[in-house]
């Protein structure tokens, strides 16, 4: 097991190197970075020839990126095109994806299991076909779409239904949190909570369409294996062969699935974060590479590529440790 | 499991339409040819064979009635978006005289607020979102299809360095790239949404490339191979005539999944800024333009909307009918 992690982290090194590299290609000649400043004519030559070399622009592309790597290797993520450092804008927007992300996807991963074992073990019942249906309309759904109807109708409506049960419109639109906030640790989460309601029910009901097919398919495979007729046979309750015997059998390829869609995630909440105005790592990687800001893609891209890596292997190591049967070297 | 499944399995089971397969053994003229009865008898046996097998991937698709309902209409909605503008009254680009009307029978999607029609942009955008789309199933299929069955059934070296390259687009982070490329490639002129689907194509063909590797590394095992190479056959042919023709099932399912996945990434992109641009349209585009009034002027807003859904929704109808067609052990419950 160890020598399989260690040999697994030994091939992610290489090839997070060589996509690291590729993006730093792609960004360094997309764009200018200096030109904002080039086009002012109040900024006069010296500034930004000096402007240059602070950024390393006057140097060759492969040189720029070992400078960036030498010092990334160091745990120094540089500074942005504006001066300043990388490392605390990348905290927090990691921090504020993760917020939602960790909880979007718990909340998904408990209605999906609920949903898929119950749609698995009635199957062509009418909450089978309601739940099918549900899975697939929310899948076929535009992320953006979906998020502009419930910012604009959900929010509105429910704030009005709760209003009336003594919250001031609680549910907010805009933000992961209020700017201005003084309050008690109590209020403070409250706020916290009603920017997230949004965005997070956004993530939840794309998630859950997926991972509730996913735990319906399993799920009736292992009800149809020998061994969970064998436990019928034998006289176990229903139930108890479904919890027992069939459930955790499932369970192996909805943990991967959901492993490998919180790395994808990750960087990936992009537009819910743009349709609620959320500085998240979506919003940070559209706004360096637009201003081709080189250093916060790189640092982004590391981050990412770690948590990818890591739930990849985490994967792998679920789905051994669930199936015994699998072996990993 | 239920009463559905116990009238279902016996007439699946049967090996197609009892019609079919005795009809043109009768007309197989032994009389014809007194020659060679035996021979003639086997190859007339061996095409009646295929073509059943198709007949019944047909008839099970055709019982899953929403799968063939989703057929037909994603069928009228392809053929629309590629030649309803012609028909139309407007063109996606001309300024009417009407602006910011609600749906009339003169603008039956309404117009916006510089006095577009509506229906002409759906229309259009649906054209160019259906034109990307096809685009980059062909191209993700093939090129997925070529390195999936290289690497599965040559193994060894050539796999583990085909597979690396997978795993590289996989860790590259497809919106950084998506982002950089279309900035640069898709901005200008008319034919950007072609380069469009050619980078879409590059990101997601390593879906189809993992299934098909997977796929192969399983059929090349089978005896048939085995005979196919003691009959000296190449492996150009092996592959070709042998192997892909025992996926295809397979491949079709994943190119139909790539597909909506294609049209959502593509609608994304556009309604991030990044994909189809001024002066030409998208659906994507459009419901960005329109979701501000998404409660003022709902039109702008729903339309479009409603397009890319309905053919999202198509496509995974027909994507799981498909499935279920050419594996029907994946559905079937045993009793």
């Amino acid at each position: 097991m160890i020598a399989f992690i260690v040999r697994r982290l030994a091939v992610s090194i290489p090839l997070v190197l060589a996509s690291s590299f590729i993006v730093f290609l792609l960004v360094a000649s997309a764009a200018d970075p200096l030109e904002e400043l080039r086009l002012n004519p109040r900024i006069s030559e010296e500034v930004i020839e000096a402007r240059e070399r602070e950024l390393n622009l006057d140097k060759p592309l492969f040189e720029r990126y070992g400078i960036w790597l030498g010092n990334a290797v160091q745990g120094d993520f540089g500074e942005d095109n504006q001066g300043s450092d990388v490392a605390p804008q990348l905290t927090r927007a990691l921090g504020t994806t993760l917020r939602l992300v960790i909880v979007a996807i718990f909340i998904a991963v408990v209605l999906a299991l609920i949903a898929g074992v119950i749609s698995a073990v009635r199957q062509y019942s009418w909450f089978d076909y309601s739940s099918t249906f549900a899975a697939f309309l929310f899948y076929s759904l535009p992320v953006f779409w979906l998020a502009v109807l419930l910012k604009e109708f959900a929010a509105i409506r429910l704030n009005n239904v709760l209003e009336g049960w003594g919250f001031s419109r609680w549910i907010a639109t805009v933000g992961s949190q209020s700017a201005t906030f003084n309050g008690s640790f109590m209020a403070r989460i409250g706020d916290i909570a009603g920017h997230t309601f949004l965005p997070a029910l956004t993530l939840i009901l794309v998630s859950f369409a997926a991972y509730s097919r996913y735990t319906r398919s399993s799920m009736l495979e292992t009800l149809n294996s020998d061994y969970v007729r064998t436990a019928e046979a034998k006289g176990i309750p229903r139930s108890q062969v479904i919890r027992k015997h069939a459930l955790r059998n499932a369970l192996i390829p909805v943990t991967t699935v959901v492993a490998l869609d919180f790395s994808a995630v990750i960087g990936g909440a992009i537009v819910t974060e743009r349709v609620f105005n959320w500085r998240g790592m979506g919003t940070l990687l559209i706004d360096a590479v637009t201003a081709a800001d080189v250093n916060v893609v790189q640092a982004w891209l590391l981050v990412t590529a770690i948590v990818v890596v890591v739930f990849n292997l985490l994967a792998d190591v679920l789905y051994a440790l669930l199936d015994p049967r699998i072996r990993l070297d | 499991m239920t009463d559905d499944q116990d009238t279902e399995l016996p007439e699946e089971r049967t090996p197609g339409p009892p019609g079919v397969g005795v009809a043109p053994q009768a007309d197989v003229p032994a009389a014809e040819d007194p020659g060679v009865p035996a021979s003639g008898q086997v190859a007339g046996e061996f095409t009646i064979q295929a073509r059943s097998e198709w007949r019944m991937i047909l008839r099970r698709f055709m019982r899953h009635r929403l799968a063939v309902a989703a057929a037909v209409i994603l069928f009228l909605i392809v053929v629309g978006s590629l030649v309803g503008g012609r028909f139309w009254t407007y063109s996606y680009d001309e300024i009417t005289d009407n602006y910011s009307t609600g749906p009339t029978w003169q603008h039956p999607m309404g117009t916006d607020g510089v006095g577009h029609d509506v229906l002409a942009m759906v229309l259009r955008g649906a054209q160019k979102s259906v034109q990307i789309m096809l685009l980059v199933a062909f191209f993700s299929t093939t090129f997925g299809v070529a390195i999936g069955a290289i690497a599965g059934f040559y193994r060894g070296f050539v796999d583990s360095l085909l597979m690396r390259l997978v795993d590289l687009v996989l860790t590259i982070p497809s919106l950084a790239v998506l982002l950089v490329l279309s900035r640069r490639v898709v901005g200008g002129g008319g034919g950007g949404w072609f380069w469009l689907a050619v980078i879409i194509a590059a990101l997601v063909w390593t879906q189809i490339a993992r299934i098909v590797r997977a796929e192969v590394l399983s059929v090349r095992e089978k005896e048939y191979i085995e005979a196919a190479r003691a009959a000296g056959a190449k492996d150009r042919r092996i592959i070709l005539r042998h192997i892909l023709p025992n996926i295809v099932g397979s491949i079709i399912v994943a190119a139909t999944l790539t597909m909506a996945a294609a049209i959502l990434i593509e609608t994304t992109l556009s309604y991030l800024g990044l994909g189809v641009r001024v002066p030409d349209t998208s659906l994507g585009r459009l419901v960005a333009d329109g979701q501000t009034a998404a409660q003022t002027r709902p039109w702008l807003f729903y339309f479009p909307g409603l397009v890319i859904i309905v053919i999202v929704l198509c496509v995974n109808f027909i994507g799981d009918g498909l499935r279920d067609a050419f594996d029907p052990k994946q559905t079937r419950v045993r009793a």
